[in-house]
């Protein structure tokens, strides 16, 4: 099943939209990648899979289109049906079949501590094989590698000081070994699926995005939340909240970290629309490299 | 005699690998092995208690409202603050919609492809070939489901938002209680999309776990375990922590108790940590690797209670409540509708690959009927919150239900800071390795017994495994 025009515009109109793409620009991309659906490998360490479980909640295009239409899904350790070194094989065998022409998602750090054993990912041939291994084995041979989430992309949680178990970033792991291929950084805990969805129709359609100092891509991590947020004017008349329930109040004193914080939370709002951290609670930072060390504690005021 | 070695299990949360025996047809013997250290309980230490809620909820990304809300209860036994009635009806709900999302999660989307053929295409190719025992036509609708499923789940999810901020890892959930001040549009808005939810578990999802079981009849009488059942109770109904819509409580050897955390044990003999560590109640845990150690096979620790293995999850929940069964279980056991069953009734089938599924599943038709509750007791306007002081010397510990079973956080506080902190999950109860008397864990002991007639498609000991959500 590969994806036909009218497919693609059909199952991405939200995405084209907020891509800011013309229907014309999407046919002329999709005229020249018709051949199928690029191959995905989605590999996971030291992470939570909240990233996938985000990465289920997508609207417009939804999950299942996502997944029947738009890629082909070659290896995911939570939603393919195989196991054990059926899986394996298929994993390695996609990645020679497709050698060079395949993406490569990371969620979840790499563990270097024990040789990388904190981080046993699965046995092929009677070997043990590590997050570590993986990662390196993988990521060079791959078109260009998406590091979705705070552990993949920047170290996250399990790289929490002390980092018990030496959690390193997909990007360190590729500098100590000389991996060059293309890696782009979607921060958050988790990402807002529309910033994973959104970046594979971009590389799809359009190429791989413009990305920050942090290689996030800028169409989503440009803004800063504080700069944008519907409290700003209480901020600007100093109006501080004290309790939770104070709404015509700006968060900062709360511990909100908005005002250190870029992404575009404030407008996709998550989970269809419903609700965000801001209006709920505090933005507690989770897409910026610091998180989680950088903004401790959460819920004393540390900016602003 | 043959060895199989699973590894990666998929369609779990986590990092798992098993390795089993099979002799004359049947599996000899079982190793579970968890194969992803982190070290929350290291890197918690020296952090300001408030924070633990936020970081302990990003262990599993499949249930987070479990951890926020072991953690919140834990930090509440410490900072010896009670939620509002409001408070503690906002938690119920978000924490709720969580275990509706699981379920419908688990079901489809993990466990039923060991069931169902998936359409022939990637992620559902390749897969174990024979054992597909359901005609084309439900064949066909299941796989109909698994995509419906997926709208369900996300929608429930949706609900999880509405007070709890955003999901996967909620904003709103705090010591003290739940950050958000409800407004009469969420909660009308709440309800409906609870009203689609409970139409699709009590009209699909149950109907469909109890027709697959019809076609793997043979199912109730495989993985049957430790029958040793651990319930630390969940969905407090009122606020004193008196009444739970999941009872608190264990069924061990043959017998109910209350539940008693001070039994709680431990045990690393087998476990990649420090052997100094072993037998230890969470209360003074400790938590130091040793991922070089001979003759050690997992980072899940052995805990036991009383000594003994016991199984967490649906199935321990509901054997230890012991709930009136809905409709489709009178159908499925050929008995009047007028006739009112319990879980019980369904004496040593519970034990097994399907029971486990039937839990669930009924289990979430019962949450369901309970949130239609708890949403219309919501006050619009009023805050679940309340202001709380860090304490400078305290302990707590924080005891729940993730929907993949029994869940407890300790926190030692020192100077204002987290001195010590454990967490004991679902997973730590049912997919541990061996004890220090070398007696296996609950999945373990699942697993012996399981008939395996080809083991190049081993699917009999995926289902097993697959049926504790681990």
């Amino acid at each position: 099943m590969s994806v036909t025009r009218r497919d693609f515009l059909k199952v991405c109109g939200g995405t084209a939209t907020f891509l800011g793409l013309s229907k014309l620009q999407v046919l002329e991309a999709l005229a020249q990648a018709k051949e199928g659906k690029p191959a995905v490998l989605w590999i996971q360490g030291a992470g939570c899979t909240g990233c996938s479980v985000s990465l289920l909640n997508a609207v417009d295009p939804d999950i299942a289109k996502v997944l029947l239409e738009i890629i082909s899904l070659k290896f995911h350790p939570t939603v393919m049906a195989s196991s054990g070194e059926m899986a394996m094989d298929k994993l390695y065998d996609a990645a020679k079949t497709y050698d060079g022409k395949y993406f490569l998602v990371v969620e979840g750090g790499v563990p270097t501590g024990a040789n990388g054993r904190y981080c046993i990912v699965g046995e092929r041939k009677g070997k043990e094989i590590t997050m570590l291994e993986l990662t390196k084995r993988m990521g060079h041979r791959a078109a260009g590698v998406l590091a979705v989430g705070a552990c993949a992309a920047f170290g996250g949680i399990p790289a929490a000081k002390p980092n018990p178990t030496g959690v390193k970033s997909v990007q360190q792991i590729f500098k100590a070994d000389g991996i060059k291929t293309p890696l782009i950084n979607i921060g958050g805990c988790p990402p807002h699926p529309t910033w994973m969805v959104g970046t594979i129709a971009h590389i799809l359609t359009k190429g791989i995005p413009e990305l920050d100092g942090y290689k996030r891509p800028k169409l989503f991590f440009q803004n800063n939340i504080h700069d944008n947020c519907p409290y700003l004017k209480h901020y600007d008349q100093q109006k501080f909240a004290k309790t939770w329930d104070e709404k015509d109040a700006c968060r900062v004193k709360l511990g909100c970290k908005g005002p250190d914080t870029n992404a575009d939370c404030y407008k996709k709002i998550w989970n269809n629309g419903v609700n965000w951290c801001v209006d709920n609670a505090i933005c507690i930072g989770c897409v910026e490299p610091t998180f989680p060390d950088g903004v401790s504690p959460l819920y004393e005021q540390t900016t602003g | 005699m043959a060895r199989i070695v699973i590894d990666p299990v998929t369609r779990i949360e986590g990092h798992l690998k098993i390795e089993v025996e099979v002799k004359d047809g049947k599996v000899v013997d079982a190793r579970c092995s968890g194969g992803l250290f982190r070290g929350f309980e290291i890197f918690l230490n020296g952090r300001d208690p408030r924070d633990a809620s936020q970081l302990t909820q990003r262990i599993c990304g499949v249930c987070p409202t479990a951890h926020a809300t072991a953690s919140v209860r834990c930090l509440d036994s410490a900072f010896k603050v009670k939620p509002t009635t409001q408070g503690r009806l906002l938690r119920n709900l978000v924490f709720a919609s969580n275990y509706l999302q699981s379920h419908i999660l688990h079901f489809y989307h993990l466990a039923a492809l060991d069931y169902v053929k998936g359409p022939d295409t990637e992620p559902f190719i390749p897969r174990y070939e024979g054992d597909y025992r359901l005609d084309k036509a439900t064949n066909d609708v299941a796989v109909g489901q698994y995509l419906e499923g997926l709208k369900m789940r996300a929608l429930a999810q949706e609900m999880v938002a509405t007070w709890g901020g955003k999901m996967p890892h909620v904003a709103g959930f705090v010591v003290g209680g739940c950050t958000a001040t409800p407004t009469a549009e969420e909660i009308e808005t709440f309800k409906k999309k609870l009203a689609v939810v409970k139409k699709f578990v009590d009209e699909t999802y149950v109907p469909t776990v109890y027709l697959v079981a019809g076609a793997y009849k043979d199912l109730f009488g495989v993985g049957t375990g430790c029958k040793n059942f651990m319930s630390h109770g969940v969905f407090p109904l009122d606020d004193d922590d008196k009444t739970f819509l999941l009872k608190p409580g264990t069924y061990t050897q043959g017998k109910d108790y209350p539940f008693d955390p001070k039994e709680i044990r431990e045990f690393v003999k087998y476990s990649w940590f420090d052997d100094s560590t072993t037998g230890l109640n969470p209360r003074v845990g400790k938590t130091i690797p040793a991922p070089n150690k001979k003759n050690a096979y997992s980072y899940v620790k052995a805990v036991r209670y009383k000594g003994l293995p016991h199984e967490a999850g649906p199935l321990a929940r509901v054997w230890v409540s012991n709930p009136v069964l809905s409709k489709n279980a009178n159908k499925f056991l050929g008995l009047p509708d007028d006739k009112e069953i319990r879980f019980r009734d369904l004496g040593d089938k519970a034990f097994s690959i399907l029971g486990r599924h039937a839990a669930r599943a009924e289990e979430a038709a019962l949450v369901a009927v309970a949130m239609e509750k708890w949403v219309a007791d919501l006050k619009p306007g009023v805050s679940g919150a309340q202001a709380v002081q860090v304490p400078t010397n305290s302990e707590g510990a924080g005891f729940s239900e993730a929907p993949r079973g029994a869940l407890s956080h300790w926190i030692t506080i020192k100077d204002k800071k987290i001195a010590n902190y454990q967490v004991c999950s679902a997973t730590i109860w049912n997919a541990s390795p061996r004890d220090d008397k070398k007696v296996p864990g609950p999945i373990e002991q699942a697993l012996i017994g399981t008939p395996v007639p080809d083991i190049d498609n081993p699917f009999n000991v995926v289902r097993v495994v697959r049926a504790f959500d681990p």
